[in-house]
């Protein structure tokens, strides 16, 4: 990749970066003034087309003198990323904010200030968004000083925007639901039975994720990131190793590269299928989520026998695998079975009239909407966003299978089962493909140390959508910094948006066809 | 004075009974889903737990909250006495009027409503207003539905109306009663909370109608609410499988003819309970602006019922 192009128009817009690198093929590192962020942000954004898909702040105070700011943009056509570090005054670091001309920043930055307490100087919204109310003033976790006191809710209620009007009344919802599920506050603004606007209040379950890695090794972190979100095991966990392996150079052999791909799409197999069932029984239609409760199981018991682990926890490790897998002989036809089973339950589904009617034109998301918010994964794809990192990114063994990125453009939920049901037969095919092509080989490529104080980047379209990871190393070869973006923390915004002018009870169905992971948007 | 007692027990028996049918029915749901479920007598096991909790009673509540489990658990069993179950002595037995049947079944929903309403819970209130929507159209068809038939009985009293259709085997096919059945029974799984209207197996709270006017209750508050209810759904069965196909039905006290009665009473609430568990496994709960459209069919059918009575004169 030749970066002339990118640099040019940098200079043409007066953006002035230092320190310039390619340490990857794909990737430009360089440094900016903080003053010049968004001159950047509009050349790259605008001028470009490449987009925000990471920002992370560090405290490297002891060993610098200031706090880093890192922003990674990626553009999707080409393949190439840009990252790009502004530093800020230690003693009272402010940040220019990108949020008044590019809304995907703004709840990064908001990030930042609670959890830093770097100022934000332009951003149009100062409530805050990770802290909750009774957090003590000056207490900023990921701070490398943050001292851990012991505080307690102090019961005070936290002020929603009110909405006023005749007839306008407020539905409190959570974070303690009647079923079994995350905690999420939903504040529902209605006339009748008509949402005129949802406030959503998230990080109940925020539990210092990114605060956990710093000061392990790398390859003790697998283990964690298997963790950030429960569902999402091998998504997570590629995406850390990937870009831990990115920070080292490290080459990972053929063999694990497959395994990589069969484990990630076991992974989105088994969520798409329970996540069909559960949009149906949100309808109504129960026998539909027993049916897809049954096949899931099945998908659970070929994991354990694949991996050791119905989640398929413990097998991923930096440099390949952590051991080899004894895929078996009739892997792809075990997988092919319960596909076929459930394409049997998409049928009955799609011909119950009663049912595709509760899915058709509820909760649209229209594509500009979409676009705006920057959303991911099979949210978008029902959007019209063609967006896919296995294809816009390719890792593992992904750029040597083939498969198709399903696209629809109604954004309802009837738009977003039928992305996943699409998405279900094309994993089932890469399996397949991956089985047949899978070689024989060494697993595990050595380590190697990853250069202290370099952010690298691993990407992965887990089964929500693209995770990215970032990771930075101290000098002594141990975790600095990791920043998780889950693609929940992008989607979670646009759900509000999909239910203007839905009906409170159409809501649940809204929420499940989403199906946003709590705890990887709270950390 | 028998038949005050035969009255007392077969109102008893409903009673006892009326746990049994829910139970029925979600165990054979879970049989159609594939699911082993739990046996038909675990509600009786549930509403045993719930008398032996502590209830937990919100503290804005007034009496009404209190008063209202008894009200809802009281009319379902003062319904139970009137109509006809196992027994239908025809003669000149006043009780057991059509008016006063459908009133008492609305003053139970009337003040669950307004229990609903009284905790200041939005669920409640939520659930208050849509259930009073669904019942605003759904009273009316099951007053109309009746009188379709009582109009070729000649009388409204529902012991009159089993003993007329019994008589006159040949009316039972005629196209007025079957059009009231359809519409009997399209109302019976709106009143009680079945699918395609309402979900009684949800945890989805914003979308629940009876169950969110009941989310408040608990201990053994919650156990006469449920059972209240199972009851209500006990009494619509037993006026379908009555009213329409009144065979079997004891009209004498013989020893016999009760235990026929009881029988056929037990096998027509098997069959259409299983036909509530084979519906309700079919269907996805309708959107609920979709709810009043299939709710005025049957208020359409039932006017329909009663026309063609006049007509087939």
């Amino acid at each position: 990749m030749n970066f002339e192009s990118v640099l040019r128009a940098l200079t043409a817009g007066h953006v002035e970066v230092t320190g310039v690198s390619t340490p990857r093929p794909n990737e430009l590192h360089c440094r900016v003034a903080s003053s010049q962020i968004v001159h950047l942000c509009d050349i790259l954004a605008r001028g470009l087309g490449a987009e925000l898909i990471l920002m992370a702040a560090d405290d490297r105070r002891s060993a610098a003198g200031a706090f880093f700011v890192h922003y990674v943009f990626a553009h999707r056509a080409s393949d190439w990323f840009l990252h790009a570090s502004a530093h800020l005054d230690a003693a009272r670091p402010e940040l220019r904010s990108l949020a008044p001309s590019y809304y995907r920043a703004s709840r990064f930055e908001r990030e930042i200030r609670d959890l830093f307490g770097i100022a934000l100087s332009g951003h149009p919204d100062s409530r805050p968004l990770v802290k909750h109310g009774f957090w003590p003033d000056d207490y900023y976790p990921l701070r490398k000083d943050a001292v851990r006191t012991e505080f307690t809710d102090d019961g005070q209620p936290f002020p929603f925007m009110p909405v006023g009007g005749e007839g306008v009344y407020e539905i409190p919802v959570g974070p303690v639901h009647a079923g079994v599920i995350e905690p999420g506050h939903f504040r529902f603004s209605v006339v009748g039975e008509t949402v005129i606007d949802l406030k959503t209040r998230l990080y109940f379950t925020h539990k210092g994720t990114e605060k956990l890695f710093e000061g392990r090794e790398p390859a003790d972190a697998v283990e964690l990131a298997e963790r950030v979100s429960g569902d999402t095991s091998v998504g997570h966990a590629l995406a850390y190793c990937q870009a831990t392996e990115a920070a080292g150079h490290v080459d990972i052999p053929p063999r694990a590269r497959f395994l990589r791909v069969i484990m990630l799409e076991l992974e989105r197999l088994y969520n798409h299928i329970a996540d069909f069932g559960a949009i149906a029984n949100d309808t109504g239609f129960a026998i539909a989520h027993a049916h897809c409760y049954r096949i899931r199981e099945k998908l659970l018991r070929v994991n354990k026998q694949l991996t050791g682990s119905r989640l398929l926890r413990g097998s991923l490790a930096i440099g390949g695998m952590a051991r080899d897998l004894d895929v078996p002989a009739d892997l792809s036809a075990q997988v092919g079975a319960v596909v076929a089973d459930f394409d049997e339950m998409v049928t009955i589904c799609t011909n119950n009239t009663l049912l595709v009617d509760r899915l058709e034109g509820t909760g649209v998301l229209g594509a500009e909407l979409a676009r705006d918010h920057g959303v991911l994964g099979y949210i978008g794809r029902a959007s019209g966003i063609d967006i896919d990192a296995r294809r816009d990114h390719p890792f593992a063994a992904y750029g040597e299978l083939r498969f198709r990125v399903p696209v629809f453009t109604s954004g309802d939920v009837k738009a977003r089962t039928n992305v996943r049901v699409e998405e279900i037969r094309e994993s089932a095919a890469l399996i397949a493909q991956a089985c047949r092509q899978v070689p024989a080989g060494p697993v595990q490529a050595p380590a190697a140390r990853p250069e202290p104080f370099a952010g690298a980047c691993g990407i992965v379209e887990g089964w929500r959508g693209r995770i990215v990871h970032w990771v930075m190393t101290g000098d002594d070869g141990r975790l600095h910094r990791v920043k998780i973006v889950d693609p929940s923390f992008f989607n979670w915004p646009a759900l509000s948006y999909a239910l203007e002018g839905n009906i409170v009870p159409d809501f649940p169905l809204c929420n499940k066809s989403f199906n946003q992971s709590y705890s990887g948007n709270d950390l | 004075m028998i038949r005050y007692l035969a009255i007392l027990a077969q109102t008893l028996a409903a009673v006892a009974l009326a746990p049994a049918l829910v139970g029925f029915i979600r165990w054979l749901k879970a049989r159609l889903q594939g699911r082993t479920g739990a046996a038909p007598w675990q509600p009786y096991y549930e509403i045993r737990k719930l008398f032996g909790k502590e209830a937990v009673v919100s503290h804005t509540a007034s009496w009404l909250f209190k008063a209202t489990p008894f009200m809802v658990f009281g009319t379902s069993v003062a319904v139970a006495s009137l109509v006809p179950l196992i027994l239908a002595p025809s003669d000149s037995f006043v009780i057991g009027d059509l008016f006063a049947v459908v009133y008492l079944l609305l003053l139970g929903t009337f003040f669950l409503a307004l229990a609903g309403l009284d905790t200041g819970s939005p669920f409640g209130g939520m659930g208050a207003s849509r259930e009073m929507t669904v019942v605003a159209l759904t009273e009316p068809t099951v007053a109309l539905s009746i009188v379709a038939l009582a109009l070729n009985a000649g009388s409204t009293n529902l012991s009159q109306i089993v003993a007329r259709t019994i008589a006159e085997p040949s009316m039972a096919l005629g196209p007025g009663h079957l059009l009231a059945f359809a519409a009997l029974f399209i109302v019976t799984l709106a009143e009680n909370g079945r699918l395609p209207v309402d979900n009684p197996s949800t945890h989805l709270e914003l979308t629940m109608i009876h169950e969110a006017m009941v989310l408040e209750y608990s201990g053994p508050y919650l156990a006469l609410v449920e059972w209240g209810a199972a009851l209500k759904l006990l009494v619509f069965l037993a006026l379908a499988a009555n009213l329409f196909m009144p065979w079997g039905i004891a009209v004498s006290l013989a020893p016999a003819a009760v235990l026929m009665g009881l029988v056929s009473f037990i096998v027509k609430l098997a069959v259409l309970a299983a036909a509530i568990a084979v519906l309700e496994t079919r269907v996805a709960k309708l959107r609920l602006f979709r709810v009043p459209e299939l709710l005025s069919a049957s208020f359409v059918l039932a006017l329909l019922a009663v026309m063609s009575t006049f007509l087939a004169r």
